[in-house]
C-alpha cells in the first residue's frame, strides 16, 4: 500500500486519536502509561516513513502533500506538506514525545490520565504547526499548542506553576493575535490562505496595497514568532515556564515549542517577505546577538539548575535567529541544525535535571556537589550531554554553531566575532555547573546515598545521547535534506538583493 | 410615498400570510395554554407538566419555522417578510429557547419557583423576538420589541425572595423603557424624514432623494434604543447588575436570544433600510464596548458579572461587522450571534447548576477544584470558555475571525478597528483563562461547595451546546453558507 498520500495526516492525528481513546480508558495508571507509550512509539515509527521516502533532490517542492477543501468560504484548505526543514522538526517531535512519556512514568502519579491525554494532544498540535501549509490551519495548530502546554505547567508544575502557566499563555496569546491580523489581511487581499499561492502572489506583485502594508505584516508575524523563540527582550516568560514546568513539559517546551518560533521566522518571515527580511535583518541580528551573550551571562550566575538550562536556551536560540537572518546558505543550514541539536541536547539536559529533582526535590546547585561518586552513570551521561551542548566537535552542537558562525561572518564579520564569544560563554557556564555539581566536596549528607539512574531513566535519556553522537558524526544525513530546502527559500532573497544592487 | 392596498386585502389577508407568522402563532398559543393550564394542575406536579408543554411548544414552533421556510415572501401589507435571514434568526432564537427551557427544569425545582408564568413568559417573549427578525416595518418592530422586553423584565425578577433579583428587574425595566422610548422617537423621526416606516420605502426615499438631517438624528435615536438591548457601550451600565441578579437560566436566555433578535433588527436598519450616518456611530460603539467590556471583566469575582462584562465585549466584536460591507458583514454578524448563543447558553446552564439553591455559589472561587470533583462539568465549561476566548476549533474563533476578515474586506480596510479588536481579544483571554485556572489548578479554600448530581435535561443542554460550539468551530461551512445566502434578498 502506498502510504505517501495519507502519511502526514496519520502522523498528525494519531496522537490526538490516542488521546481521545485514552479519555474512554478506565482510570488505571499502569495501563494508561503503557498505552501512551505505545501510541507515541507507533507515532515515531510512522514518522520514520517520512525521511525514508523523502526525496531530497526535489527542492522547493513540498512532499507528501495533501490538499483538501475544508471550508468553501472563506477558502480554507486542509493542506499539509513538508520540505527538508519541517521534515526534521516533525521527526524531532515524535522522537522526544516517547521519551517524555518514559521520564514521566514515575514522576507523575496524580491525575495520570489527564497528563498523558494532554501530552498526546500537544504532540498533534506541535506536528500540525510544522506540516500545515494553509495559513489558517497553521494558526489553528499554533494556538492549539497553547492550552495543553499551559495546563501541563499549571497542573503538574512546581510551586509557582499557576503564575508561570498564565504568563506563558498570555505572552503567546497576545503576540499571536498580531499574526492573526496579518493573516487575515493577506487573506482579504489574496483570497487565499494557501502558503504557496500567497507567496507567488507576493512575488508577482499581485497583492494590492502590499508595499505599504508589508513592513507591518512582517512585524505582525515577527512578534508572534519572536515571543515564542524567545528573542531578547521578549524572553521573560521562558525562565518562569521552564522552572515551574514538569520535566516532560520543559523537554517539549525547549525541544519543540521554541522551534515553532524559529520555524515560523524562516517559513513565513523569510519565506513570504524576503525584501522585508533583508531590510530588517540588521537589527534582528543585533537582538539575536544580545540574546546569545545576555542569555549566556545570566546562565553563568544562575543558582538554579533548571533556570540555567532555560537561559542557555535563550542563548542557543539566539544562534538560530542569527543564522536565519544572516540570510546566507551556511547560516540557514546551521540555524536549522542548531534547532535540532538544541532540541536533543537541551531536552536531555532537562530530563537529567528532572532526575535529580526526583531524588532531592530541589534544583539549587549549591545543594549538590561531589555527585560523581554516588551516581557515576548519571555523571557520565550528564557530561556527554553537556559537551554536546557546549559544541564539542563530533557531537551535535558543533556543526550547527560552526555553520551559523560562518554565515554570520559572511553577513558581517563583527557579528561573527561577537557570536563566537557565545561559544566560549556556553562552555564556561556548562562546565562550571558540571564541576560544582559533580566534583568537589559533597556538602549535603543526603547526596551520598542518592541512587544512580534507574533502568527506566536510562531508557529515556540514552536515545538522546546516541542521537547527539550520530548527529555529530554524520550531520550530512540531516543536511542533505535541509540544504536544498534552504536554498529554495533563499532564492527569492538573493533575487531581491540582486535587484537592489542592479538599481 | 404611500402604499395603496385594496382594503379587502388589509381586512382579510390571504391564508399564506398566516404561515409567514406561524412560529409566532404557535408560541403565543402555547404561552396562553400554559397560563390556562397552570392553575388547573396540582401544584406538586405543575413544574414538570408545564415545563414539558413549554418544551413541546418550542419544538412545535421550530417545526413551524421549517414549514414556513417553504413559503418565503411578504405578508400583512409588507409588514412581515419571511426570507433566509429571518429563518436563520428564528432557528437561532428557538434553539436558544429550547435549551433555556431544558436547563430551567432543574432550576425550578432547586429554587422552588412556581413554574406557570415562567414558561409562559419565555414562550411569549420568544414570540416577540421571532417577530422582530421577520418584521420589516418599524412600528411592528417596536411592538415586537416591547413584547420581548416586557417578558424579560418580569423574568429577570423571578427570584422574588432575592432582593438582587428585584433590583435587577426594576433596573432593567426602568432603563429598558427609557431606551425603547428613544427607539420609538427615532421611528417617528424616520417617518417624518421619509414618509414611511417600511424598510423598502425608507431605503428608496433615502437613495433617490435628498437625505435630511432628521434622518441622521433618527438613526442615532434608533441606535440608542437598540444599543441598550444588545448591551453595547455606552448603553451597557445596566448589564452587570441585571445579569448578577436575574435567575441564571434567564440570563442565559436574555444574553443571547433578545440580543440575536435586536442584532437582526439592527442589520435590517443599517443594511436594508440604509439609514445614514451609521459608520462612526458603530465604530465608536464597537471600540467602547470591546474595551470597556474587557477592562470591566478583568476584576470581576462573580462569574455572572464576569460573563456580563464579557457579553458587552462580545457585542463590541459583533458591531465591528456592522461597520463592514454588507456582503461580508451580514453573514459574519449572523454567524457570530449563533456561535455566541451556543457558548453562552451552555455556560449559564453550568452556572445555574452549580449555583444551587438561592444561587449561593456564583463566585469564581467556588469553582476551585472542579476539574477533579466534576470533570465533565469542568471540561464542558472549558470548551465554552475557550470558545469565548476565541481559540481555534471552537465557534467563537470562527465568529471573531469572520468579523475581522469582514472588516478588512471593506473598500477601505478597517485596520484600526481590527487591531483594537484583536488586542481586546488578547486581553480577554486573561479573565476567561482565570476560570480555567481556578477549576483545574486551585484547591478549594475551606470547605468545597456541595455538588448535586447533574440531571439528564441539564446534561443534554450541555452536550448539545458543546456540540454546537465545536461544530461551528470545525465545520462552520454550512452555517456560514446559509448566512451568506440570505444576504441576497436583504440588500435592495
Amino acid at each position: 500500500m502506498n502510504l505517501n498520500p495519507i502519511i502526514l495526516t496519520l502522523v498528525t492525528f494519531v496522537p490526538l486519536l490516542g488521546g481521545l481513546v485514552l479519555m474512554a480508558v478506565p482510570n488505571r495508571d499502569r495501563d494508561i502509561r503503557w498505552f501512551a507509550l505505545i501510541v507515541s512509539l507507533v507515532e515515531f515509527v510512522l514518522a520514520l516513513h517520512l525521511p525514508v521516502y523523502f526525496r531530497a533532490e526535489r527542492a522547493g517542492v513540498f512532499q507528501y502533500e495533501i490538499n483538501l477543501q475544508w471550508i468553501a468560504s472563506p477558502n480554507i484548505h486542509f493542506h499539509l506538506g513538508i520540505d527538508g526543514i519541517s521534515l526534521w522538526l516533525v521527526l524531532l517531535t515524535t522522537f522526544l514525545t516517547p521519551l517524555c512519556v518514559l521520564i514521566s512514568w514515575n514522576s507523575i502519579h496524580e491525575r495520570v490520565k489527564e497528563f498523558f491525554i494532554l501530552l498526546l494532544i500537544l504532540e498533534t498540535a506541535m506536528i500540525g504547526v510544522f506540516v500545515a501549509l494553509d495559513l489558517f490551519l497553521f494558526y489553528a495548530f499554533w494556538e492549539a499548542t497553547l492550552i495543553p502546554m499551559a495546563l501541563l505547567i499549571g497542573i503538574y508544575g512546581h510551586e509557582r506553576r499557576i503564575y508561570a502557566a498564565v504568563k506563558f499563555f498570555l505572552f503567546t496569546m497576545v503576540a499571536s493575535v498580531f499574526m492573526l491580523a496579518a493573516i487575515i489581511w493577506l487573506y482579504a487581499k489574496t483570497g487565499s490562505f494557501d502558503f504557496a499561492t500567497i507567496q507567488q502572489a507576493i512575488q508577482a506583485g499581485a497583492v494590492p496595497g502590499f508595499a505599504a502594508a508589508a513592513p507591518w505584516l512582517f512585524l505582525g508575524f515577527f512578534i508572534a514568532f519572536a515571543v515564542k523563540v524567545p528573542l531578547f527582550p521578549l524572553h521573560t516568560w521562558l525562565p518562569d515556564a521552564h522552572v515551574e514546568a514538569p520535566t516532560a513539559g520543559s523537554v517539549l517546551l525547549a525541544g519543540v515549542l521554541l522551534k515553532m518560533g524559529t520555524y515560523g521566522l524562516l517559513r513565513f518571515n523569510v519565506g513570504l517577505f524576503p525584501a522585508q527580511a533583508r531590510e530588517n535583518a540588521p537589527w534582528i541580528m543585533v537582538l539575536a546577538l544580545i540574546g546569545i551573550i545576555y542569555g549566556a551571562l545570566v546562565a553563568l550566575v544562575q543558582p538554579n539548575l533548571k533556570k540555567l538550562i532555560a537561559y542557555s536556551s535563550v542563548s542557543h536560540l539566539g544562534f538560530v535567529v542569527l543564522g536565519i537572518f544572516s540570510l546566507t546558505q551556511a547560516g540557514l543550514n546551521g540555524a536549522m541544525f542548531v534547532n535540532l541539536a538544541h532540541g536533543v541536547s537541551t531536552g536531555a539536559l532537562f530530563m537529567l535535571a528532572g532526575i535529580l529533582h526526583e531524588r532531592r526535590h530541589t534544583y539549587e546547585i549549591t545543594e549538590f556537589g561531589g555527585l560523581a561518586t554516588p551516581m557515576p552513570m548519571y555523571a557520565s551521561i550528564f557530561l556527554f550531554i553537556t559537551l554536546s551542548s557546549v559544541g564539542l566537535p563530533l557531537l551535535n552542537g558543533f556543526i550547527g554553531e560552526f555553520l551559523v558562525l560562518s554565515g554570520a561572518f559572511q553577513a558581517r564579520a563583527l557579528y561573527g566575532v561577537l557570536a563566537a564569544t557565545g561559544v566560549i560563554w556556553s562552555a564556561a557556564y556548562l562546565l562550571w555547573v558540571y564541576q560544582r555539581t559533580f566534583f568537589g566536596v559533597n556538602k549535603n549528607p543526603k547526596n551520598a546515598s542518592l541512587h544512580d539512574m534507574y533502568p527506566l531513566e536510562k531508557i529515556a535519556v540514552l536515545p538522546t545521547a546516541v542521537a547527539a553522537l550520530i548527529m555529530g558524526v554524520a550531520p550530512i544525513l540531516w543536511l542533505k535534506a535541509i540544504d536544498p530546502a534552504v536554498h529554495s527559500i533563499l532564492h527569492p532573497v538573493a533575487q531581491f538583493s540582486a535587484r537592489v544592487v542592479g538599481q | 410615498m404611500t402604499m395603496t392596498l385594496p382594503i379587502t386585502e388589509i381586512l382579510a389577508p390571504p391564508n399564506v400570510d398566516y404561515v409567514r407568522i406561524l412560529p409566532e402563532l404557535v408560541l403565543s398559543f402555547f404561552g396562553m395554554l400554559i397560563m390556562v393550564l397552570d392553575p388547573l394542575i396540582d401544584e406538586a406536579k405543575a413544574a414538570k407538566t408545564v415545563g414539558t408543554v413549554a418544551l413541546v411548544g418550542a419544538l412545535a414552533s421550530l417545526a413551524a419555522v421549517y414549514v414556513q421556510a417553504g413559503s418565503p415572501g411578504e405578508a400583512f401589507s409588507h409588514m412581515v417578510r419571511v426570507d433566509n435571514f429571518s429563518i436563520f434568526f428564528h432557528a437561532v432564537i428557538l434553539v436558544i429557547v429550547l435549551l433555556s427551557i431544558l436547563s430551567s427544569f432543574e432550576y425550578m425545582a432547586q429554587q422552588r419557583i412556581r413554574a406557570g408564568e415562567y414558561y409562559g413568559l419565555i414562550l411569549m417573549g420568544a414570540a416577540g423576538m421571532c417577530l422582530m427578525t421577520s418584521a420589516v416595518e418599524l412600528v411592528l418592530i417596536f411592538i415586537a420589541l416591547e413584547i420581548s422586553s416586557i417578558s424579560t423584565y418580569i423574568l429577570a425578577g423571578f427570584l422574588r425572595r432575592d432582593p438582587r433579583s428585584s433590583e435587577a428587574s426594576l433596573k432593567y425595566f426602568l432603563l429598558g423603557s427609557f431606551a425603547t422610548a428613544f427607539f420609538l422617537y427615532g421611528v417617528a423621526l424616520i417617518f417624518g424624514a421619509t414618509g414611511s416606516t417600511t424598510f423598502a420605502q425608507i431605503s428608496i426615499a433615502l437613495r433617490t432623494g435628498y437625505v435630511p438631517t432628521l434622518a441622521y438624528v433618527a438613526m442615532a435615536m434608533i441606535f440608542v434604543g437598540l444599543g441598550f438591548k444588545v448591551a453595547a457601550a455606552p448603553f451597557h451600565v445596566w448589564t452587570p447588575d441585571v445579569y448578577e441578579g436575574a435567575p441564571s437560566p434567564v440570563v442565559g436566555l436574555m444574553s443571547t436570544a433578545p440580543k440575536a433578535a435586536t442584532f437582526a433588527v439592527l442589520l435590517r436598519v443599517i443594511f436594508e433600510a440604509q439609514l445614514p450616518g451609521t459608520f462612526w456611530l458603530i465604530w465608536f460603539a464597537a471600540v467602547l464596548s470591546m474595551t470597556l467590556g474587557n477592562l470591566g471583566a478583568l476584576k470581576q469575582n462573580n462569574i455572572k458579572r464576569l460573563l456580563a462584562y464579557s457579553s458587552i465585549a462580545h457585542a463590541g466584536y459583533l458591531l465591528v461587522a456592522f461597520a463592514s460591507l454588507p456582503a461580508s458583514g451580514i453573514p459574519s454578524a449572523m454567524f457570530y450571534t449563533a456561535a455566541y448563543a451556543a457558548m453562552n447558553v451552555g455556560a449559564f446552564a453550568i452556572i445555574s447548576h452549580i449555583g444551587n439553591h438561592g444561587e449561593r455559589y456564583t463566585s469564581i472561587d467556588d469553582y476551585a477544584g472542579l476539574g477533579q470533583r466534576a470533570p465533565f462539568l469542568a471540561a464542558i465549561l472549558t470548551v465554552f470558555l475557550l470558545s469565548l476566548i476565541g481559540i481555534p476549533a471552537t465557534g467563537g474563533f470562527f465568529a471573531k475571525f469572520y468579523v475581522f476578515s469582514a472588516a478588512l474586506h471593506s473598500t477601505t480596510p478597517l485596520v484600526g478597528l481590527t487591531i483594537i479588536g484583536v488586542i481586546n481579544s488578547a486581553i480577554a483571554s486573561y479573565y476567561y483563562l482565570r476560570v480555567v485556572v481556578v477549576m483545574y489548578m486551585k484547591e478549594p479554600q475551606g470547605e468545597a461547595i456541595p455538588l448535586t448530581p447533574l440531571p439528564a435535561a441539564a446534561r443534554l443542554v450541555l452536550v448539545l451546546s458543546a456540540l454546537f460550539t465545536l461544530y461551528l468551530g470545525i465545520l462552520p461551512g454550512s452555517v456560514l453558507a446559509y448566512a451568506q445566502d440570505s444576504v441576497r434578498n436583504l440588500i435592495p
